[in-house]
C-alpha cells in the first residue's frame, strides 16, 4: 500500500515530505528506544514513536524508513522538521496512541517484523 | 493546491519571480483593433497578453475579452475598450511561493510583471513557465549531485597507484544532542558519491551512529575517522574520556550507563554495542579510565567472507 493511502485512511496529518508519500509501505515498527528502531526496524518501513526531537530523523534516514509517524498527537520540535525537510522525510502525527495505530495499521495489511 | 504541482515546496521559497518569467514578452498597443489581437493570439498561440502604452503597462487583454468581443457581433472596437485596466502585477523581486498563491486566488492564467513602484513591464509569469522554471531548477540540483557522485565515484579508478585509501574525519561534540549524527549522516553521503555499496554504507552508517551518540552521551567528545579503500571501509571513534570501568559489562545488551533525562530521549537502551557489533566484520573496543575510549570496527567490501562474530 502507498504512503499516500496510509495517510488518507488514518487521517494522518503529514508534517514533512509531502512530496515523498507515493512509496510502497508493508512494514512497520514500534519503538521509542531508538538503538531498538536502528537495530529491528524494516527498511521501507514506518515507524511509530513519541520521540519528536530531531535525532529521529537520522535514525529515519540511516534506516532509509518510509516515514516517521508520532503518536498521541505529539508535534515534532522545530529542528525535526527542518531536518526532516532537508532530507525529505515524512513526518506525520496521530492522535491515537502506539497500540491503536499499530492495530489499524495491521488491519490495512502492515505487518509487524 | 500549491504542493499539489510543486515537488520541491522550498524552492518555492528560493526561487523568485526573475527567475523564472519570460522577458521577451509580446505585446499590442491600446489604439490596435480588437481584429488584430485575433492573429496575433493565434498565430503566437497565446491566450493574453499585456497592453502596453510607450512604455507603460496600462492594461491586460485576454482571449475571454476577444470571445466577448466577437459574440457581441466582432464590431470596430478598439484594444482600449475592451482590455483589462490596471491587472494585478508581480515584481521580478517576488518569491515564486507568493506568486503561486495570487494564481490559485484570482484563477488568472498570466500576470505581467513589472518594475517595483513602476508600471514598466519587465516580463511576464504563467503557470506553465513556474513549472518550466521549477523543472530546470530540479534538474540542474540533480544533475550536480551526479556530477559530484561521478567524479567522486572514479578516484578510485582515476588515481593510479599500488594502494588508494580515502581518509574522512569527523568530529564530535560530546553532550550535544543536536548535532549528534550530523557526522555519520554526511559520512553516509559521502560514501554515496565514492560509489560504495548500498548495503555496505547502510551497515556502516547504523554502526556510525551508534558509536556516535555513544560518545556524545558518554564522553566529552572526541573523533571519528572513516577508511574507505577498494576492499573495506572502516572506522575508528576514540574519545578524550572518561573511558569504560568495566568492558565486559557495557557489551552485555541491555546494559546501559545512561542518566535517566538521556533515556527519556529514546537513549540509552543498552543495545548500541550490539547493533555495531551485529554489523561490523571485525570489532574492537578498547577503553583506559581516566583517558578516554576506541572503537575500531571494519566491513569487507570484496569477496573477503564475512566472519560472523558471537553478538
Amino acid at each position: 500500500m502507498k504512503l499516500s493511502e496510509v495517510v488518507q485512511k488514518l487521517s494522518l496529518q503529514v508534517v514533512t515530505g509531502e512530496n515523498n508519500l507515493e512509496v510502497d509501505v508493508t512494514k512497520g515498527y514500534c519503538s521509542d528506544m531508538l538503538s531498538d528502531v536502528i537495530g529491528n526496524a524494516e527498511e521501507g518501513g514506518l515507524w511509530l514513536t513519541i520521540q519528536k526531537h530531531q535525532n529521529i530523523v537520522a535514525v529515519g534516514v540511516m534506516k532509509a524508513l518510509a516515514g516517521i509517524i508520532l503518536v498521541k498527537d505529539r508535534q515534532p520540535d522545530e529542528n525535526t522538521i527542518t531536518k526532516a525537510r532537508e532530507e525529505n522525510l515524512p513526518i506525520m502525527i496521530s492522535p491515537l496512541g502506539s497500540f491503536e495505530l499499530a492495530g489499524r495499521l495491521k488491519a490495512l495489511g502492515i505487518e509487524g517484523d | 493546491m500549491a504542493a499539489k504541482f510543486i515537488p520541491h515546496q522550498e524552492l518555492l521559497f528560493e526561487l523568485k519571480v526573475a527567475d523564472v518569467m519570460q522577458t521577451a514578452v509580446i505585446t499590442v498597443s491600446p489604439d490596435q483593433k480588437m481584429g488584430e489581437l485575433r492573429a496575433l493570439l493565434r498565430d503566437h498561440q497565446i491566450s493574453g497578453t499585456p497592453v502596453i502604452d510607450g512604455d507603460r503597462l496600462v492594461g491586460i487583454i485576454s482571449i475571454e475579452d476577444l470571445i466577448d468581443w466577437l459574440n457581441s457581433g466582432g464590431g470596430e472596437d478598439r484594444i482600449r475598450d475592451r482590455m483589462t485596466l490596471k491587472p494585478v502585477c508581480f515584481y521580478p523581486e517576488m518569491l515564486l511561493v507568493h506568486a503561486i498563491k495570487q494564481f490559485d486566488r484570482s484563477g488568472y492564467g498570466r500576470f505581467p510583471v513589472v518594475k517595483q513602484d513602476s508600471d514598466q513591464l519587465v516580463g511576464i509569469l504563467t503557470k506553465g513557465l513556474i513549472i518550466e522554471g521549477m523543472l530546470r531548477r530540479l534538474s540542474k540540483e540533480l544533475l550536480d549531485e551526479e556530477i559530484r557522485q561521478y567524479r567522486a565515484s572514479h578516484i578510485f579508478e582515476d588515481i593510479v597507484a599500488e594502494y588508494k585509501e580515502i581518509y574522512l574525519t569527523y568530529e564530535i561534540i560530546g553532550k550535544d544532542f543536536d548535532r549528534a549524527g550530523q557526522g555519520s549522516t554526511q559520512m553516509k553521503k559521502n560514501l554515496k558519491r565514492l560509489g560504495i555499496r548500498p548495503d555496505i554504507i547502510r551497515r556502516l552508517a547504523i554502526a556510525s551512529y551508534e558509536a556516535e551518540i555513544n560518545s556524545v552521551i558518554y564522553s566529552d567528545g572526541g573523533i571519528m575517522i572513516f577508511r574507505v579503500t577498494p576492499f573495506e571501509v572502516s572506522m575508528k571513534v576514540k574519545d578524550r574520556g572518561p573511558g569504560i570501568e568495566d568492558i565486559e559489562q557495557a557489551m552485555q545488551p541491555g546494559w546501559s550507563g545512561a542518566a535517566d533525562w538521556v533515556r527519556e530521549m529514546g537513549f540509552g537502551a543498552g543495545m548500541g554495542i550490539p547493533n555495531i557489533r551485529k554489523n561490523a566484520d571485525r570489532f574492537e573496543l578498547e577503553s583506559i579510565p581516566g583517558v578516554g575510549t576506541t572503537l575500531t570496527i571494519r566491513i569487507f567490501t570484496g569477496e573477503t567472507e564475512r566472519e560472523h562474530e558471537a553478538v
